[in-house]
C-alpha cells in the first residue's frame, strides 16, 4: 500500500470552480477558432463578437458568484497554493472582463470599418484576456510570469494584425523585442528571488522573508530590483515607458485601449501582490525606488504630453503619467494606498477605454492630428460632450471619478507623511490639465477653412463611450460603492 | 579546482548580459531576437544552478515552463521578423523609426 | 422654513436639465425666459430661507443649519459629506448671487438676441449659478472645491462663448491655466488642513484648535494663492482682464460680481486659521494690486478693459480688508461692489449693443442723449465707485480704509495706498463716463445709437437703485444700523472692531471723499480742457492711440506717461510673462527629454537597461 502511493501521481487539489472565468474565456476562444477553421470560407464577425460577449457575461456572472463566495467564507488559494482566490483576484477578473467586452465591441467596429476579416482577433484578445487574469491571481511568480507571456503575446500579434499598415507592424515588432527584453529581466529577477528564498511561492518567500534576517541581502535585492524593472516596463513607468508611446502611436485603437488599460492593470496587480503583499517585510528597501519611479513617471508623462500634436501620443504619454499616480498609491505601501492603488486602475479603466473608443473612431487610416478634431463639437455634440468628459476626468476635474482616484491616491501620500510626492502630483496634474484642455478646446473652435469630415461611427463605439462616461459620472458622483469594493480587495495572501 | 554552483550562477549571469549587450548593439532583426534567447538561457542556468545549490526540483521544473514560453515567443517573433523583412528585405531595426517624438 | 436650503442651488441645476435636453426646441427667447425663470425662484427661494433664518435665535451658533445629504468620499481616516452649510455669511453670499444673477440672466434675454447658440448661453449660464451655490453652501472644503472647479469650467467655457474669435479661445485656456495655479493652492491647503487637523468641515474647522504658527501661516498662504487665482490678485491677476472676450453678461456676472469675490468668500471663511503674518501678506499684496491695478485702468481704451481693471482694484481692496482682519468690512465690500461692478459692466453692455459691438471709447461720446436710461443709471453706477456720499461705494470703501488705517504693523501707508487708489478710481471713471457719454460724438453717422429694449433696461435700473442705497445694509456712527455686522458677527472667531474715536473716523471719510472728488475734478479739468485744442486735433486724435496718453500726459505731468507705459510693460513683459515662462518652462523641460523618444528600438532598450543598472546599484548601495 505505502509503495503504491508513492508511486501514483497525486495531483494538488483543484478548485475549478474558481479557476472557471478564464476557462470559459480560453473555451470561447478554442470555439472561436474551431468554428472558423472547419466554416466554410469566411466565419462573419457578428458571430465571433457575440460568442466573444457570452464569454465575458458569463464569466463576470461566475466572477461576482466567486466575489460573494470570497466575502463569505474568506480568501483561498488553490492548485498547491500557486493561485489565489481573494477580493484581489477577483477584483481585477471584473475589471478585465468589462474592457474585454468593450474591446470585443470596439473591434467589431474596427475590423468592420478597416475590411478586415479575422476571427483569430477576438481569440487573441479572449486568450490575452485570460492571461491578464492568471497573472492579476497567481500566487507563484512563474505562473505569474506565465500569465504575463499570455498576455503579451496576444497583444504583439493583436498589434500586427492590420497587414496593410507599416506602423502597425513596426509597433509590434518594437513592443515584442522590448516585452521579450524586459521579461528577461522580470525572469531573472524571478530566477534571483528563488535563490535568495528557496521558492518561487508568494506565501512562502512572504514567511520566508518574515522569519529569517539576512546575513548577506544582495542576492535579494537584486532580485527585488530586477522584478520592479520588469513589470514597470508592463505598466510603462518612466524611464521604462519608452515604447509605449511609439507602440500606442502604431497599434489599432481598440488594442491600443486594451493595453492602456488591461496590461497596465495586470502588471500593477503584480507589482501589489509582489511587492505589497509578498515583500512586506521589505518595504524599507522598496518604496523609496517605487517614489522615485513615480516623480519621474509624473514628471515626464505630463511634459512629454505638452510637446505632442497627435491626439494618440499625447493620451499615450498622459496613460504614462496615469502610471505615475498609481506608483504614489503603490509606494504607500498601506492598505489605503492599495485601496487607492485599486479603485484609481477600475476607474481609469473606464475612462481610458472610452476616450480610445472615441480616438479609434476619430482616426482615417489610424492618422490622429490635433487638427482631426476641429469643429467635432458641433458636428458630433452628444460624442463632443462624452469626449470632454472623459478627458476631463483624466484631468481629474470634480464630479468624474478621476477626481475621486487622484483624490485618494494623494490622500495615500500624505497619510504617509510623503509630501513631496503629493506636491508633485498636484503640480503635474495642472501641466497636464493643459494637454487635455487643448484636445477639448480643439474640439469647441471652428475652424473655417479645417473643415474636416467626421467619419462616421459604428454603433459600438457609440455604445462604448457611452457606458464608459456613465461610469465615469456615477463614480465620480456617488463613489461611496466602488470605494468599499476597492477596500474589500486588498491583496491577501493565503495558504489554502 | 572546485566547480561549485558558483561557477554555474556567474556564468548564467554572463549570458544574460551577453545577450543583453548583444541586443542594445545589433541592428538585424533575427540576432536580435537571438540575444533574447541567450538571456532566457542565462536564466534558466541559473534557475538549475539555485536548484542544485537548495536541493530542490522547483527550480529546474521553472526551467520548463521558461522553454515553452520562449518557444511561443520565438514564433510570434519570428512572424513578425518574416513579414517586415518580406516587405522590405534588409530591414533592420533602425529602419523602424518612423514613430517616434 | 430653512430647510428649503438645498432648493436654493437645485432651482438652477433643474433648469439647467431642462436646457441641456430642450434646449433646442424652446429656442430665442423661450430658452432665455426658462433661465431666468429658475434664477429668479432660486432667488425667491433664497428670501425664504432669509426669513427662516432671521426668525432663529441670533445667540451661539443658533443660526447655524448644516444638512448632510451623504457621504461623499471615505479616504482612510477622512470622511468628506456632501452636505450644506446655512449660516449668516453663506445666506447672504446666496441672496447677491441670486439677486444679481437673476437680474443678469434677465439682461441677457435682450443682450443675447439673434445669436446662434443663443440657448446655450443660458445653459452656461443656469450651471454657473448652479455651481456658484455649491461653492457658497458647501458644508467643507471638498464640496466648496466642486463648486470652485464648477464655476472655474463655466467661466472658460463663457469667455471663449465666441470661440470663433482666436482670441476668445486664447484668453479662455489662458483663465483656464492662471486658475490651475490657484486650484493647486486650494488642494494642498485642503490637504494641509486635514492632515493638521483631521478634518476639512468647515464647523469643525472653526472648533477645533489653533494650528502651530508654521503651518498656519502656510495653510493662510495656499489658501490666498487659491483665492489669488479666482480672485485675479497679484501676480495671478491675468486672465482677467482677457476675460473680458465673454459676452458683457458674462463679464457683469462671472467677473465682476460672484465668481472673482469667491476668493474673499473662501478666506472670510476660513477666518479662523488665518495667522497674522500671513494677514500682512494679504494686506499689502491686495492694497499693491488695488494700486496696481487702478494705474492699468487709467490707460485703457476699451469700454470693458477699464472696468476689468477697475475689478480687479476693487478685489484688491476686498483683501485688504481681509488683511487688516475687517472680515465684515470685505464682504460689505463684495455686495456694494457687486451692485455697481454690475451695474456698470450691463450698462457698458448696453452701449456695445446700442454702439453695434464698438468697444473703443475714443469713438464714443455724447451718448447721455441716445441712451438715457443707460446713462442715468451708469452715471449713478460711477458716482458708486468713486465714492460719492451717500452712494453705496462710499460706505464699503470707507470702512476698508478705516480697517487699513488700524492695521497694526503698517496702518497708515496702507491707508495711503488706498487713497491713492481711490483717487485714481474716482479720475479712470470720471474719464470713462466723460468719454462714453458726455462730450461731442465721436461715432461714424453710419451707426445709429440707441437705446435699449427693456429687459436689458429693467436690469439697469434695479441695480442703480440698489448702487445708490445699497449702503444702508451697513450704516456707522449709530451702533443699530450696522445691520450686516451684527447679522455676520456669530461666525468670526475674532470680531473686528473699529478703535478709533468717532472724530478720526469723521476725518478719514472726510480726506476719502475729498480724494474722491480730486479724482473727478481732476478728470473734468483735463478731458474738458483738453477738448478745446483736440477739437481741431480731432482726426489725428482718433488715428493714434499714443496721442490720448500724452494728452493727458500734460495734465498728469510727462514723467506721468512713462510710468503709466512702465506699469503697462510691467504688465505685458514681467507678470504676463512669468506665468508664460512658467510654460516655457515646462516645454523646454520637454525639448531637452524629447530626444530620448528616438523612435529607435536599441536606445529604448538602453533607457531600460540603465534604468535597471540604476535600481540595482541604488538597492545595493543603500544596503552598503
Amino acid at each position: 500500500m505505502a509503495t503504491q502511493s508513492v508511486l501514483a501521481f497525486v495531483g494538488p487539489s483543484v478548485n475549478w470552480w474558481a479557476l472557471l472565468p478564464q476557462m470559459i474565456l480560453l473555451g470561447a476562444a478554442l470555439l472561436i477558432m474551431l468554428v472558423s477553421a472547419l466554416a466554410p470560407k469566411q466565419t462573419s464577425t457578428p458571430f465571433v463578437t457575440v460568442t466573444t460577449m457570452c464569454a465575458a457575461i458569463t464569466s463576470y456572472i461566475v466572477a461576482t458568484g466567486l466575489w460573494n463566495d470570497v466575502q463569505r467564507d474568506g480568501p483561498s488559494s488553490s492548485i498547491a497554493s500557486a493561485f489565489g482566490i481573494d477580493g484581489f483576484s477577483i477584483f481585477f477578473t471584473m475589471l478585465i472582463l468589462v474592457a474585454l467586452a468593450a474591446t470585443a465591441l470596439l473591434s467589431h467596429g474596427y475590423l468592420d470599418k478597416e475590411g478586415i476579416d479575422a476571427p483569430e482577433f477576438h481569440a487573441l484578445l479572449l486568450c490575452s484576456a485570460a492571461g491578464a487574469i492568471v497573472m492579476a491571481s497567481a500566487n507563484d511568480l512563474v505562473v505569474m510570469f506565465i500569465g504575463l507571456e499570455a498576455l503579451s503575446i496576444g497583444l504583439y500579434v493583436m498589434i500586427a494584425m492590420h497587414d496593410r499598415r507599416q506602423e502597425a507592424r513596426e509597433s509590434a515588432i518594437k513592443y515584442f523585442v522590448l516585452g521579450a527584453f524586459s521579461s528577461a529581466f522580470l525572469l531573472y529577477g524571478i530566477a534571483l528571488t528563488y535563490g535568495a528564498t528557496g521558492s518561487t511561492n508568494l506565501i512562502h518567500i512572504r514567511d520566508y522573508l518574515g522569519a529569517v534576517v539576512f546575513r548577506d541581502q544582495h542576492l535579494l535585492m537584486a532580485a527585488m530590483a530586477l522584478l520592479l524593472v520588469g513589470l514597470s516596463f508592463k505598466v510603462a513607468a518612466a524611464p521604462f515607458h519608452f515604447w509605449a508611446p511609439d507602440v500606442y502611436q502604431g497599434a489599432p485603437s481598440p488594442v491600443t485601449g486594451w493595453m492602456a488599460s488591461v496590461a497596465k492593470a495586470a502588471g500593477f496587480a503584480a507589482l501589489l501582490r509582489i511587492f505589497f503583499a509578498a515583500f512586506a517585510s521589505h518595504r524599507i528597501d522598496w518604496t523609496p525606488i517605487v517614489s522615485v519611479l513615480a516623480a519621474v513617471t509624473l514628471v515626464v508623462g505630463a511634459v512629454m504630453a505638452i510637446l505632442q500634436n497627435d491626439v494618440k501620443r499625447m493620451l499615450a504619454f498622459s496613460s504614462v503619467s496615469h502610471a505615475g499616480y498609481v506608483l504614489i498609491a503603490v509606494q504607500a505601501a498601506t492598505d489605503q494606498g492599495t485601496a487607492a492603488a485599486l479603485f484609481y486602475l477600475f476607474t481609469y479603466t473606464f475612462m481610458v477605454l472610452g476616450t480610445f473608443a472615441v480616438v479609434g473612431a476619430m482616426g482615417r487610416d489610424d492618422d490622429h492630428p490635433l487638427a482631426n478634431y476641429a469643429g467635432l463639437g458641433r458636428s458630433r455634440p452628444v460624442l463632443a460632450i462624452g469626449f470632454t468628459i472623459l478627458l476631463l476626468a483624466q484631468a481629474g476635474i470634480p464630479t468624474t471619478s478621476g477626481f475621486v482616484a487622484k483624490f485618494q491616491v494623494i490622500a495615500a501620500a500624505v497619510n504617509n507623511k510623503n509630501y513631496v510626492l503629493a506636491g508633485l502630483a498636484m503640480i503635474t496634474a495642472v501641466v497636464g490639465a493643459f494637454m487635455y484642455l487643448r484636445i477639448v478646446m480643439a474640439m469647441y473652435v471652428d475652424n473655417e477653412e479645417q473643415k474636416s469630415s467626421v467619419p462616421s461611427w459604428h454603433w459600438s463605439t457609440k455604445v462604448v463611450v457611452i457606458a464608459m462616461v456613465g461610469f465615469t459620472l456615477l463614480a465620480g458622483l456617488v463613489p461611496q460603492f466602488l470605494i468599499e469594493f476597492a477596500e474589500d480587495a486588498v491583496p491577501i495572501l493565503i495558504r489554502g | 579546482m572546485d566547480v561549485t554552483t558558483g561557477w554555474y550562477l556567474v556564468l548564467g549571469a554572463l549570458l544574460f548580459v551577453i545577450g543583453g549587450t548583444g541586443l542594445l548593439i545589433r541592428r538585424n532583426p533575427l540576432v536580435m531576437l537571438m540575444c533574447v534567447e541567450l538571456m532566457l538561457n542565462g536564466v534558466n542556468l541559473s534557475l538549475v544552478a539555485f536548484a542544485q545549490r537548495l536541493d530542490d526540483i522547483g527550480g529546474q521544473t521553472v526551467v520548463f515552463f521558461v522553454l515553452v514560453v520562449a518557444a511561443a515567443e520565438v514564433v510570434v517573433g519570428l512572424g513578425l521578423v518574416v513579414a517586415i523583412l518580406r516587405r522590405r528585405p534588409g530591414t533592420t531595426a533602425d529602419d523602424l523609426s518612423t514613430l517616434r517624438g | 422654513m430653512v430647510e428649503l436650503v438645498w432648493l436654493i442651488p437645485m432651482l438652477p441645476l433643474l433648469g439647467f436639465l431642462i436646457l441641456l435636453i430642450t434646449g433646442h426646441l424652446l429656442g430665442e427667447p423661450r430658452a432665455g425666459w426658462v433661465a431666468t425663470a429658475f434664477a429668479g425662484a432660486s432667488f425667491i427661494a433664497t428670501l425664504i430661507v432669509l426669513v427662516g433664518l432671521l426668525g432663529k435665535d441670533s445667540h451661539a451658533g443658533g443660526r447655524s443649519y448644516e444638512f448632510v445629504l451623504f457621504e461623499w468620499l471615505p479616504a482612510g481616516s477622512l470622511k468628506v459629506e456632501a452636505g450644506f452649510l446655512l449660516d449668516p455669511l453663506s445666506i447672504t453670499m446666496a441672496l447677491f448671487v441670486t439677486g444679481v444673477g437673476a437680474l443678469i440672466h434677465l439682461y441677457s434675454i435682450g443682450y443675447m438676441h439673434g445669436d446662434e447658440k443663443y440657448s446655450k448661453f443660458f445653459l452656461y449660464l443656469n450651471l454657473f449659478l448652479f455651481s456658484m451655490l455649491m461653492l457658497v453652501f458647501g458644508n467643507n472644503l471638498v464640496v466648496t472645491f466642486l463648486g470652485w472647479e464648477g464655476v472655474g469650467a463655466c467661466s472658460y467655457f463663457l469667455i471663449s462663448f465666441w470661440h470663433r474669435r482666436e482670441s476668445a479661445a486664447t484668453a479662455g485656456k489662458k483663465a483656464f491655466v492662471t486658475n490651475r495655479v490657484g486650484d493647486w493652492g486650494f488642494m494642498i491647503a485642503t490637504f494641509a488642513i486635514w492632515s493638521a487637523l483631521g478634518t476639512v468641515t468647515y464647523t469643525e474647522i472653526a472648533n477645533s484648535p489653533a494650528m502651530s504658527a508654521a503651518t498656519g501661516t502656510a495653510v493662510s498662504l495656499l489658501l490666498f494663492v487659491a483665492a489669488a487665482g479666482k480672485s485675479a490678485q497679484l501676480p495671478l491677476y491675468v486672465w482677467l482682464p482677457d476675460a473680458m472676450e465673454g459676452p458683457t453678461p458674462v463679464s457683469a456676472m462671472v467677473h465682476a460680481a460672484t465668481m472673482v469675490t469667491s476668493g474673499v468668500y473662501l478666506l472670510v471663511r476660513m477666518n479662523n486659521v488665518l495667522t497674522d503674518d500671513a494677514l500682512l501678506v494679504i494686506a499689502v499684496i491686495g492694497a499693491t494690486t488695488a494700486l496696481f491695478a487702478a494705474l492699468c485702468a487709467v490707460a485703457q481704451h476699451d469700454i470693458k478693459r477699464v472696468l476689468a481693471y477697475s475689478t480687479v482694484s476693487q478685489l484688491g481692496y476686498m483683501f485688504l480688508a481681509i488683511g487688516s482682519g475687517a472680515y465684515v468690512a470685505a464682504i460689505f465690500h463684495v455686495i456694494t461692489h457687486a451692485f455697481f461692478k454690475a451695474l456698470l459692466f450691463l450698462g457698458s453692455g448696453s452701449v456695445i449693443h446700442g454702439m453695434h459691438d464698438e468697444q473703443d471709447m475714443r469713438k464714443m461720446g455724447a451718448l447721455r442723449i441716445a441712451m438715457p436710461i443707460t446713462g442715468a443709471t451708469f452715471i449713478i453706477g460711477w458716482l458708486a465707485i468713486a465714492g460719492v456720499p451717500p452712494f453705496a461705494g462710499f460706505w464699503s470703501k470707507d470702512e476698508i480704509l478705516l480697517a487699513a488705517w488700524e492695521q497694526k504693523n503698517i496702518g497708515p501707508l496702507l491707508w495711503v495706498v488706498g487713497l491713492v487708489t481711490a483717487l485714481l478710481t474716482a479720475y479712470y471713471m470720471s474719464r470713462q463716463v466723460i468719454l462714453v457719454f458726455f462730450g461731442d460724438q465721436r461715432w461714424d453717422d453710419d451707426v445709429h445709437p440707441h437705446e435699449s429694449s427693456w429687459t436689458m433696461t429693467t436690469p439697469l435700473c434695479v441695480l442703480a437703485v440698489a448702487a445708490a442705497a445699497g449702503g444702508a445694509i451697513n450704516l456707522p456712527l449709530v451702533k443699530d444700523w450696522l445691520v450686516l455686522e451684527h447679522f455676520l458677527e456669530p461666525i468670526f472667531h475674532h470680531p473686528h472692531h473699529f478703535s478709533s474715536g468717532t472724530a478720526t473716523k469723521i476725518a478719514l471719510a472726510v480726506i476719502s471723499v475729498a480724494a474722491g472728488l480730486i479724482g473727478i475734478s481732476i478728470a473734468v479739468l483735463s478731458w474738458m480742457k483738453r477738448r478745446i485744442p483736440t477739437d481741431r486735433l480731432e482726426p489725428e486724435f482718433l488715428e493714434n492711440a499714443m496721442y490720448v496718453d500724452s494728452s493727458y500726459a500734460r495734465v498728469v505731468g510727462g514723467p506721468g506717461t512713462t510710468g503709466f507705459q512702465k506699469t503697462a510693460d510691467f504688465d505685458r513683459r514681467i507678470v504676463d510673462g512669468g506665468v508664460n515662462g512658467l510654460a516655457r518652462a515646462v516645454m523646454k523641460l520637454g525639448q531637452l527629454i524629447q530626444p530620448t523618444q528616438s523612435g529607435y528600438m536599441r536606445n529604448y532598450a538602453v533607457g531600460v537597461a540603465l534604468g535597471a543598472l540604476a535600481i540595482l546599484v541604488v538597492l545595493a548601495w543603500g544596503l552598503l
